[in-house]
């Protein structure tokens, strides 16, 4: 970490595990191979990727034949809606896409371009203050039609964690698809789709120390589906495109750490996070938790607050040497406030003021105490 | 944690040559640099040709910032820059004068939000790469001074600047000769100096300001009558908006001895126009005067004037009416004298400060 800096955006993204580059390293140079050739090369090569697959397979409690190795999340996403989505309506005739106001933008914006260019109907579920999504509400909106239902596992920006198994059963018992996007909480909550009735689960590598270009889908035996990308007959025809070896083998790496033994370091973060919050909301006048005070991942906080231009707010972190978000990653200083916060019912100037702080590895009690100096110094200089 | 110190400095940042160059020279001066650099308003579908913003303009400032290992950050002001300097552009033609949208963006957007922004950062200092200089006198006053390249001088479209904005401002290029500039870029290695220097309003995006016009404030197309001095009906014009003061092509009338638009009559739309010897005017009235100084003349004041950007300095006296409105009288009359551009003062080398030319015309 550079001298005087602290990260404290790994919602964003995590730096790779030295470990998982070890793992990756010898697929750069020795064992270069492409897995769809039939010589040792080869065989060398493809025996890594299905190694690799049966890991991943492990760690959400599925079939190896279930994974499908994607480019990054954002892939997986849209091969979960688009795939399933097409699929459904070609041998179905089912339209209709039920969805949340709380998606990433990788899931919301491919079902509003499905929607836009492809015909489908894209229903929003409402949610509560917290952003949590209620189990009955789906029971109540699946329709005949209904061709898939995608709700978040656990809100990049807020943190809150949904009620995924209890809406999964639903799904299984009406027979409809249910995808979930578990980018965020692979990286923090014990993966199993049989326990919550997921057919389809999103991930990316770099959200738990895995490396950048590398996502998995798990798609259930038996779910309608189609590919995106055609070409090579890679992947059981679903993504076609040579495999990217030392990432495959990367993200499988990666995700055994993470998901060996989440529940202890849950707790390590949870109590760095948890005294984050109560000194930020006891000590900074107008702020408030956004998300659920519970049921959220254990590294993230999340705030807003009164009379604060949050653009602004993050630049001065960044001066005072401290990397926090407003939410989402990836913006230009584009001052329009969060869909999601907004569905939170949170007033368009107040969510203009958000702040997302989320722990990682390298975080330590000393670091939260610091930070929570340098918050409160940047409101009240805001505030003069 | 990262200490701010006393040297810390905001510089705007462009993705040019001059604000490449100027973050440059601050690094190499010690200052604790960090860069911003402002997204303004477009036509919807024309944001990759707004000169001063494109997404490969902000690529390349940004690309500036990592080289000389500085952060960088891009402040979106689209709502602002629309609200406070197009519409005041749109309201200018519409009223029959023609404004100069460059100052109230400077007075606005950069030494405005842009500033204020610098500030709460904790930045003491905002810098530009404006060809202009400062001097700071021992009673503590600034002086707003031409830059050193005569050619390339800006001082005119910042004299709309006030003290206190100067007193925390730097230019580091205005010492500087374009050439210059073009050639320290090349020796740091800055990815930018062959870029071409920039034309036009930005947000007319490489357009035509007509066009712009036409579809922002279609009631610009009114067409009215043509008239001489004499009230004579010389012709119809397409719109007051589509003329300048001192035109003498386009206008569609034939007569035996070419005719200049010499005034426009936005009471009862009309163009009027006459011949070369009838151009000309020996005096204005400007308003919304800003002195560099803080402080307004009493008396008379000699000075040498610039009644548009690119034109050449007219000696005059400056008569102060109110503290914010002066009477300028040319020694010889000046035929293009335009409602709503700025008319700056000068004596030598430094910029005293100006106002915009009203539509009052006063008999000399």
């Amino acid at each position: 970490m550079s001298q005087g800096r602290y990260y404290l955006d790994y919602a964003a993204t995590t730096p790779l595990d030295s470990k998982v580059l070890e793992k990756m390293f010898p697929f750069f140079t020795d064992q270069f191979g492409n897995p769809s050739s039939v010589h040792f090369w080869g065989q060398q090569a493809e025996n890594a990727v299905e190694l690799a697959r049966e890991e991943v397979a492990s760690c959400l409690n599925a079939e190896p034949a279930e994974i499908v190795f994607t480019g990054c999340g954002t892939e997986s996403d849209n091969l979960a809606l688009r795939g399933v989505a097409r699929a459904q309506r070609n041998l179905n005739g089912k339209t209709h896409l039920l969805t949340t106001p709380v998606e990433h933008h990788a899931v919301s914006h491919t079902a509003f371009d499905l929607a836009e260019r492809e015909g489908f109907e894209v229903e929003l579920l409402p949610v509560d203050s917290f952003g949590m999504v209620d189990p009955d509400e789906v029971a109540r909106r699946i329709r005949k039609d209904t061709a898939l239902v995608s709700v978040i596992y656990a809100n990049n920006e807020i943190g809150t964690i949904n009620p995924i198994a209890e809406i999964g059963r639903i799904c299984q018992e009406k027979g409809v698809p249910f995808h979930t996007d578990a980018v965020q909480a692979a990286a923090h909550l014990k993966m199993d789709v049989q326990r919550d009735n997921v057919d389809l689960l999103s991930i990316g590598a770099h959200k738990f120390y895995g490396p950048k270009g590398a996502g998995a889908l798990y798609i259930r035996k038996g779910t309608p589906v189609v590919a995106v990308q055609t070409g090579g007959k890679q992947e059981n025809y679903l993504r076609a495109g040579t495999h990217n070896v030392p990432y495959i083998v990367g993200l499988a790496e990666a995700l055994k750490i993470a998901q060996s033994n989440p529940e202890e370091r849950a707790h390590h973060y949870q109590s760095m996070r948890d005294a984050l919050i109560d000194t930020v909301l006891t000590r900074i006048p107008g702020s408030q938790l956004t998300g659920h005070p519970v049921m959220r991942l254990p590294n993230h906080a999340s705030f807003v607050f009164d009379r604060v231009d949050g653009n602004t707010l993050l630049m001065m972190l960044d001066v005072k040497g401290f990397a926090c978000s407003s939410g989402s990653a990836c913006k230009t200083g584009s001052p329009q406030p969060s869909e999601v916060l907004l569905a939170l019912g949170i007033p368009p100037q107040l969510a203009l003021s958000s702040l997302r702080v989320t722990l990682g590895r390298d975080t330590t009690p000393e670091v939260i105490t610091r930070f929570v100096e340098a918050l409160s110094d940047c409101i009240s200089q805001q505030r003069r | 944690m990262l200490e701010m110190e006393g040297n810390t400095v905001v510089i705007a940042m462009s993705g040019g040559v001059d604000s490449s160059v100027a973050a440059a020279l601050l690094v190499e001066q010690g200052y604790r640099v960090i860069g911003m650099m402002l997204r303004l308003w477009s036509e919807e579908g024309k944001e990759d040709q707004n000169r001063c913003c494109t997404p490969d303009a902000m690529a390349l400032a940004r690309r500036v910032a990592a080289k000389l290992g500085i952060p960088f950050y891009a402040l979106d002001v689209r709502d602002r820059f629309k609200e406070l300097v197009v519409t005041h552009f749109l309201q200018g033609y519409a009223s029959g004068v023609t404004p100069n949208p460059c100052l109230k963006c400077n007075r606005f957007i950069r030494w405005g939000v842009l500033y204020e922004h610098a500030r709460s950062l904790g930045a003491n200092w905002f810098a530009t790469g404006h060809y202009a200089r400062l001097r700071r006198l021992e009673s503590g006053e600034v002086q707003l001074l031409r830059g050193l390249d005569a050619e390339k001088d800006q001082s005119y479209v910042l004299s709309v600047l006030p003290q206190e904005q100067l007193q925390h401002t730097l230019f580091p290029i205005g010492e500087f000769h374009k050439h210059e500039v073009r050639e320290l870029a090349q020796r740091l290695g800055l990815p930018v100096a062959h870029r071409p220097d920039s034309q036009d309003l930005c947000f007319l995006a490489g357009g035509d300001y007509r066009d712009f016009l036409a579809r922002h404030a279609p009631q610009v197309r009114q067409p009215g009558l043509i008239v001489d001095r004499q009230g004579n009906v010389l012709g119809e014009h397409q719109g007051l908006a589509f003329y300048t003061i001192g035109q003498r092509k386009g206008l569609g009338i034939s007569s035996p001895r070419p005719l200049y638009v010499l005034e426009k009559d936005v009471y009862q739309n009309r163009l009027v126009v006459g011949e070369e010897h009838e151009l000309g005017r020996s005096n204005l009235i400007a308003n919304e005067v800003n002195w560099i100084s803080g402080n307004p003349p009493e008396t008379p004041l000699p000075v040498e004037v610039k009644i548009r950007y690119k034109a050449r300095e007219a000696r005059a006296v400056v008569i102060p009416l109110t503290s914010n409105r002066v009477r300028v009288q040319f020694e010889y009359p000046l035929r293009d004298i335009t409602p709503g551009q700025q008319c700056v003062f000068y004596q030598g080398d430094i910029c005293l400060g100006g106002g915009i030319i009203s539509t009052e015309v006063e008999s000399a």
